[in-house]
């Protein structure tokens, strides 16, 4: 579904990216630890997560996720928005909880994204 | 150790400067984009610099992050002053944490960090000595998936 | 609709105080941050989380939550499991990622 489409089911505001509405999401990946979303999260997910610091904002550059929704209502901070704005990823804001929000986009057929684990052992520590 | 030639950049870090967590993963993926790197192997340098930098923030003093872009590969270094790691092999399994609970509400200290660092890395070291400091130095193929 | 229905219905894994799984679930609850949960999760929740340490039951026990679930294929700590014997917390684990977890839970419990 697009970004305008997640919008209206989360009944969000777009902080940042009124432009890139129409962008097309299929994964999404729920947390509020941003090891596992540097760990797990694939690149193009829609990352849900609770944490409205700029670094879940970088967090999101590093993997070149599509676009960040903000739940719980969480409060932005002035840095946050800058750096998304300038980093040029979209934030969506909703009042729901992560468990709604996940919820209700699974109902609409958005999948769960998990990065596949790199299974080699490389070369160990000294 | 690559050759000071290929040394593209040294930023430095601070110790308990949460707010900037990022910055230099940042800088550095927006650099080898400019560089026309392909965006998987960014990806991967964009996560290792991520990580390096928020152990930094959260365990030492200071410290100092360099980048090199050699024909094969990149090589990412982070140093830091600071406590060190008493146990290295524990410290790279995953789930283990020294984390205190300002670390988790920031959303970090989840004990993936040195994990995640070796996963993205074809070639991975470090080295510890507690009371004075670490060293991770990672390298990632250019021709790597 | 209870914790062993869920639990049976996902293929999820409990690990401890098997016998607290007839509970009743009220709503639910993701999230890692224990400030946050502490301040907006409700009694019988059953909660969603990557957090392994033994923090999560004081919480859960605190809010007086249905059970824990730990997604990502992540391993409780020990002690996590002992409090939680102690405490009569049921942790349970599950390989797939929060994002799926929750919207299966999600699922069952209002569409089911």
């Amino acid at each position: 579904m697009t970004l305008a489409q997640i919008k209206e089911l989360l009944d969000a505001e777009v902080i940042v990216g009124d432009d890139k509405l129409d962008l097309e999401i299929k994964t999404a990946f729920g947390a509020d630890l941003m090891s596992d979303v540097l760990a797990f999260a694939r690149s193009g997910c829609l990352l849900i997560t609770g944490l409205s610091n700029p670094q879940s904002v970088r967090t999101a550059y590093a993997l070149d996720i599509a676009a960040i929704i903000v739940c719980r209502g969480k409060a932005l901070t002035d840095k946050f928005i800058d750096i998304a704005k300038e980093l040029g990823i979209p934030i969506l804001w909703t009042q729901y909880i992560m468990f709604e929000a996940c919820g209700r986009l699974y109902r609409e057929g958005i999948t769960g994204c998990v990065r596949e684990i790199l299974v080699e052992d490389k070369t160990s520590a000294r | 150790m690559p050759g000071d030639e290929y040394l593209e950049g040294i930023f430095q870090v601070q110790g308990r400067d949460f707010v900037d967590a990022g910055i230099v993963s940042s800088e550095i993926k927006k650099k080898l984009k400019e560089k026309g790197i392909p965006e998987s192997i960014i990806r991967k340098a964009a996560v290792v610099t991520f990580e390096a930098e928020i152990n930094i923030i959260s365990y030492a003093e200071q410290g100092t992050i360099q980048y090199y872009i050699e024909p094969d590969s990149i090589t990412i270094e982070a140093k830091d002053v600071g406590a060190g790691i008493e146990d290295i092999e524990l410290a790279l399994q995953e789930g283990y944490s020294t984390a205190d609970d300002s670390i988790r509400e920031l959303g970090f200290g989840a004990g993936m960090g040195l994990a995640n660092i070796k996963r993205f890395s074809d070639e991975f070291e470090i080295s510890s000595v507690p009371r004075e400091g670490t060293y991770v130095r990672s390298t990632i193929y250019l021709n790597g998936k | 609709m209870t914790l062993e229905a869920i639990v049976e219905q996902l293929g999820l894994k409990c690990k401890c105080c098997w016998e607290k799984l007839k509970r009743d679930v009220e709503g639910g609850y993701a999230g890692d941050l224990l400030s946050d949960v502490m301040a907006n999760s409700s009694a019988g929740n059953i909660w969603v989380t990557r957090q392994v340490h033994q923090n999560i039951v004081a919480v859960a026990s605190l809010k007086e939550h249905a059970g824990v679930v730990i997604v990502q294929g992540a391993v409780p700590d020990k002690d996590t499991l002992e409090k939680a014997q102690k405490e009569g917390i049921p942790i349970i684990v599950s390989d797939m990622s929060e994002f799926e977890v929750v919207g299966k839970i999600y699922h069952l419990m209002y569409h089911g």
